[in-house]
């Protein structure tokens, strides 16, 4: 069993929770994730591992609440166990000497930005982040990207907090001051990656982005998580989570994030529902972001 | 049920008493349900049919049996009413008999060779060895045997599935200190992700986990080795003496026809692990979904995709085509499951293969559409091989697809093992008799070595290795 050991809500239904898993702190690396199981008829979840203490045998998830298994997640309080932990799975972020790297993260894709982008600060790199969200309340991890980057633009789509814009907006405008990029990590919804892509392209940046498709065993052994990317099908759970951004098909993979809409709904109004009507007026569980996320959107 | 009195059959005249059919639900009820398909014997029913065996001299049936059953000793001692000594004999050999008296492929191992099947029917092994299985657990008579005193050596196993529970076992009874190590939540294998409820229940592998567990052998549920921690750690760090690798065959095929992305459309172990181990046809009592298809097409024809075609009829579907590309004779099927295929109404489409899939504006798969074939020339494999005949295509509405051709090595221990040699496709090079590798003090078998078979092949490996193992760790010799 795997003990929670700190939970807190860090944004609007966004969470961050330490969870005692020694063997996946051992060997886990920036850009891997992990696979959890809250209890014995739940879901398999992928979550980016956003931190991890090897010494205390820890590893730290902060993930949106989207649906029931994310909301049960986020129910759950210090001293409660998962009855499974699995990992670290996923291809480490490939890191070297790349000069000056942009790091984007949009709304919850700022979780997994973070660890990435500090071991590529930590390879000598020049770190420039843009973090963004839709709005001031889903706005996370400013602090703590601020805290690693040469220079850091803080972006809300509405202009509720910081600077008003998109994340391609501060991406654009560091290109046409002439900053020289050697690579940009996106990591963010779809439609924010595919953007991403589209601006760097014609720059020829190198550009990467990390995948949350729908997973099943997330071992390589099912293929839900299948991806096109230059025209080859990929595993992300064993091939990624990272590809080159210009060679992934977006469109493809916002459809296959689709499948079980209906199901993720229903799922969510009886667990809502069961937790009003049937446990005698306690507090209800996080509601759901509005927009429809699915299995694995949650980061 | 209580032990049978042991009846004083008499010896029968040769060959006069018929093989005894299996009580089973009727197709037009068990399509609607997950319960298990045969009942079971009764004991009556056993007996009789134990007492069909002529008790050979020189017994074909055992020299059939990839882990050698005593089979006529066995036979005997149920002829007697004597079930749970009958289910202790069989157990000499074998630690998993509920599960391989389900799912063996008796008909071309320990029956096919049976005297009575020359002019007659074979003695009904399998089922008897379901029956003594089943009678020991239920009765819960199941009785944990002495272990030998402990060697003090340490034995990793990797993956639980079927040859990893026969290491597990083997070497556990001969004092080693026994730790499975299994990537998944569940322990099992393909025992849990692949064969499906109705097939053989997920209580009864549970059970027959326990009973190893009970031995002694320790079991650590999500270790992915490989990635969580690698064979070398293991033996270096972890201080383990010798490794089984038996992680399977776990890397699904597609064909790469256009439109194989289209939502709908799953690997087997996808749709299976779904069903099977998330339980997806609990939802939303269980939290994983799968597609409940009203018109499924099932790619393939080995068991896995008759259980996936029985699985689907089972959610729901209105029409399930099985879609193979050569015809009935070549089919990789057992017998048995084809049939209860065909009486569960699944439709047949032999000589027949997919070239392509068509989806809607949401990229649900809508139509498969498929070329008909016809048979050339043997191939490799002996069995001729399918031609496509130009101007065949037509299509066949559907709406979810399940691609069930075959499934590769998983890569992740040879990929993450230096010095552990393969072959082109992957498989681990591990000598057919020992199960060693190339590498010192690790040993392979099942599926990860001989690629996609069966569960009992599996643990005929994990027999000879456990053997060779035992050996390894008692003189030191590689």
């Amino acid at each position: 069993m795997f003990p929670i050991v700190e939970s807190r809500e860090i944004a609007k239904n966004v969470f961050f929770q330490k969870i005692r898993a020694p063997r996946i702190a051992r060997k886990r690396k920036a850009g891997q994730f992990l696979v959890l199981r809250r209890g014995e008829l739940s879901e398999r979840i992928p979550l980016t591992i956003v931190d991890s203490d090897p010494a205390a045998g820890t590893v730290t998830i902060i993930y949106q609440v989207v649906g029931k298994s994310t909301a049960e997640l986020a129910a759950m309080k210090v001293g409660d166990e998962l009855v499974d932990v699995v990992g670290p799975l996923g291809l480490p972020t490939h890191i070297e000497s790349f000069g000056t790297v942009v790091g984007i993260g949009g709304g919850i894709g700022t979780a997994p930005l973070l660890p990435i982008a500090t071991a590529i600060k930590k390879a000598g790199n020049e770190l420039v982040s843009i973090v963004g969200a839709r709005t001031k309340d889903l706005l996370i991890l400013e602090d703590e990207m601020k805290a690693i980057s040469d220079r850091c633009i803080v972006t809300t789509d509405d202009g509720s907090y910081a600077k008003k814009g998109f994340v391609t907006t501060a991406l654009q405008e560091f290109i046409d001051g002439g900053l020289k990029i050697g690579l940009c990590i996106a990591i963010g919804p779809v439609p924010m990656m595919r953007a991403v892509a589209e601006v760097t392209r014609p720059h020829g940046i190198k550009t990467v982005v990390s995948l949350n498709p729908i997973m099943v065993d997330a071992t390589g052994m099912c293929g839900a998580c299948r991806v096109s990317v230059g025209g080859k099908t990929k595993f992300v759970c064993v091939d990624g989570p990272e590809f080159d951004g210009h060679l992934v098909d977006f469109k493809e993979l916002t459809m296959r994030n689709r499948a079980y809409l209906s199901q993720e709904k229903e799922a969510m109004d009886r667990y809502e529902h069961k937790d009003g009507a049937c446990m005698g007026g306690k507090a209800p569980a996080p509601k759901a972001a509005p927009t429809p996320v699915t299995t694995g959107g949650a980061r | 049920m209580a032990e049978a009195k042991p009846t004083p059959t008499p010896r029968p005249k040769p060959f006069s008493i018929p093989r005894q059919p299996m009580p089973e639900q009727p197709p037009q009820v068990r399509v609607k349900n997950f319960r298990e398909v045969p009942y079971g014997l009764t004991p009556d029913l056993a007996i009789l049919e134990a007492s069909r065996c002529i008790q050979c001299k020189n017994p074909a049936c055992i020299k059939g049996c990839p882990v050698n059953i005593k089979i006529p000793e066995f036979i005997d001692l149920v002829r007697q009413g004597k079930f749970l000594e009958a289910a202790r004999k069989i157990k000499e050999d074998n630690a998993l008999p509920a599960v391989c008296g389900r799912v063996c492929p008796q008909e071309e191992q320990c029956e096919m060779p049976c005297v009575l099947g020359k002019k007659h029917q074979p003695v009904a092994i399998g089922r008897l060895e379901r029956f003594v299985a089943d009678f020991e657990r239920v009765t819960g008579n199941v009785e944990i045997p002495q272990v030998a005193p402990p060697t003090g050596k340490r034995v990793a196993v990797v993956g639980s599935g079927p040859a990893g529970l026969t290491v597990a076992g083997d070497l556990v009874m001969l004092g080693h200190d026994v730790t499975m190590f299994e990537a998944l939540h569940k322990a099992g294998g393909v025992l849990m992700y692949g064969i499906p409820e109705f097939r053989l229940p997920k209580d009864i592998v549970q059970s027959e986990v326990a009973y190893i567990r009970n031995l002694g052998a320790k079991l650590e549920c999500d270790v992915v080795v490989g990635k969580t921690v690698t064979i070398d750690e293991l033996m270096n760090e972890e201080g383990f003496d010798a490794c089984f690798v038996g992680t399977g065959a776990g890397l699904p095929y597609f064909m790469n026809v256009p439109g194989e992305n289209l939502i709908g459309i799953y690997s087997a172990n996808e749709y299976l692990t779904r069903s099977n181990l998330m339980k997806a046809y609990l939802f939303p009592d269980a939290d994983t979904p799968v597609s409940r298809g009203r018109h499924v097409a099932v790619i393939g024809g080995g068991n896995v995709a008759m259980d996936s075609a029985r699985t689907a009829m089972r959610m729901g579907a209105e029409k399930v085509y099985l879609i193979y590309r050569r015809s009935k004779k070549e089919m990789p099927a057992r017998i048995e499951e084809v049939h209860h295929a065909e009486e569960e109404g699944i439709e047949f489409h032999f000589l027949t293969n997919p070239i392509a899939y068509h989806g809607n504006s949401e990229a649900w798969v809508t139509e498969i559409e498929c070329q008909k074939m016809e048979l050339g020339e043997p191939d490799a494999s002996g069995r001729r091989r399918p031609v496509p005949v130009k101007g065949s295509e037509y299509r066949l509405p559907v709406d979810t697809v399940i691609v069930s051709i075959g499934n590769g090595a998983n890569p992740l221990v040879p990929a993450t093992t230096p010095g552990l040699d393969t072959n082109k496709w992957g498989n681990i090079l591990a000598d057919q008799e020992t199960g060693k590798t190339s590498k010192k003090g690790v040993f392979a078998g099942g599926d990860i070595v001989i690629g996609a078979a069966t569960v009992i092949l599996a643990m005929g490996a994990g027999r000879k290795a456990a053997a060779a193992m035992h050996q390894y760790l008692t003189n030191g010799v590689w």
